[in-house]
């Protein structure tokens, strides 16, 4: 999970890209800071997707749809569950960019949930029902994923295949 | 980016979804059909050959109008789903729920 000091909600979307040396090769890191607003979910996807798939790495189109969908569900629970929309409050997205997989984190300031009552296999709400398939939706579409002991991040891996 | 709505023969109404259906636009597209259904019309097409991706907001939204046009005793279908987006309503059990036609023009044709 980031290290990251939670402060004041940034007007604009701000990205830091850093080269990190590491073990394996070099990799990238992107940092973003997101206002509670969900008006601002599509324009951070496109951020995140164009970050991930810029340069020589591998990007199919499955991996790309997965990597959208999976943000957009991240963020917008972050957004509404986590910060309540209150628009002082941030979100932090966090990825670590390497050739065969991303890292990615959602962080918000809000007081998290009780991770031990997650059911392992989350199941899917009635058909009729119009909310309850976020959580659903992030584990068939990532290869890995788990929060935070406080229940206010996620972290989620998705393989360049 | 948005929702274009346009009525076509057969007194359908098409919905074309340009850009992504998501948690920050839904409540525009829940607008636009259920302003529609509040004038009287009760046939919708939503058409994504457009689209990009589908969040489980965007899903929802689809739920709740469906339901609502069907109470009114309509009908909303879908199309122009592309294989990403297909695998998500199957992934959800959704295609059980929904009429998709492959294209707006073979959904039209049955309505």
């Amino acid at each position: 999970m980031p290290d990251f000091e939670l402060g004041p909600a940034a007007l604009r979307l701000c990205v830091r890209r850093t080269p990190v040396p590491g073990p394996g090769g070099s990799f990238v890191e992107v940092s973003l800071r997101v206002p509670s607003d969900v008006g601002c979910v599509e324009e951070v996807v496109d951020l995140v997707d164009r970050h991930c798939c810029q340069g020589q790495c591998i990007a199919s189109r499955r991996f790309r749809f997965n990597l959208r969908v999976a943000v957009a569900e991240a963020l917008a629970n972050a957004i509404i569950a986590g910060n309540g929309e209150d628009h002082s409050k941030v979100v932090l997205v966090h990825a670590e960019l390497k050739d065969d997989v991303v890292l990615l984190s959602v962080t918000d300031e809000g007081p998290g949930f009780d991770v031990s009552a997650l059911p392992p296999e989350p199941d899917l709400p009635d058909l009729e029902q119009s909310n309850g398939r976020g959580l659903f939706l992030i584990r068939h579409l990532v290869d890995d994923f788990y929060f935070n002991p406080q229940g206010n991040s996620i972290c989620m891996t998705l393989r360049r295949h | 980016m948005g929702f274009a709505l346009s009525k076509v023969p057969g007194g359908v109404c098409q919905v074309r979804v340009e850009g992504q259906l998501i948690v920050g636009n839904r409540q525009e597209l829940k607008s636009v059909v259920q302003e529609a259904v509040d004038r009287g019309e009760r046939k919708f097409l939503i058409d994504f050959s457009q689209t990009g991706y589908i969040d489980s907001s965007g899903l929802g939204a689809l739920v709740s109008l469906s339901k609502k046009v069907r109470e009114q005793g309509g009908e909303l279908r879908l199309a122009g789903l592309n294989e990403d987006l297909r695998s998500l309503f199957e992934l959800t059990k959704l295609d059980t729920l929904f009429a998709i036609a492959d294209t707006p023009e073979q959904a039209l044709a049955g309505f």
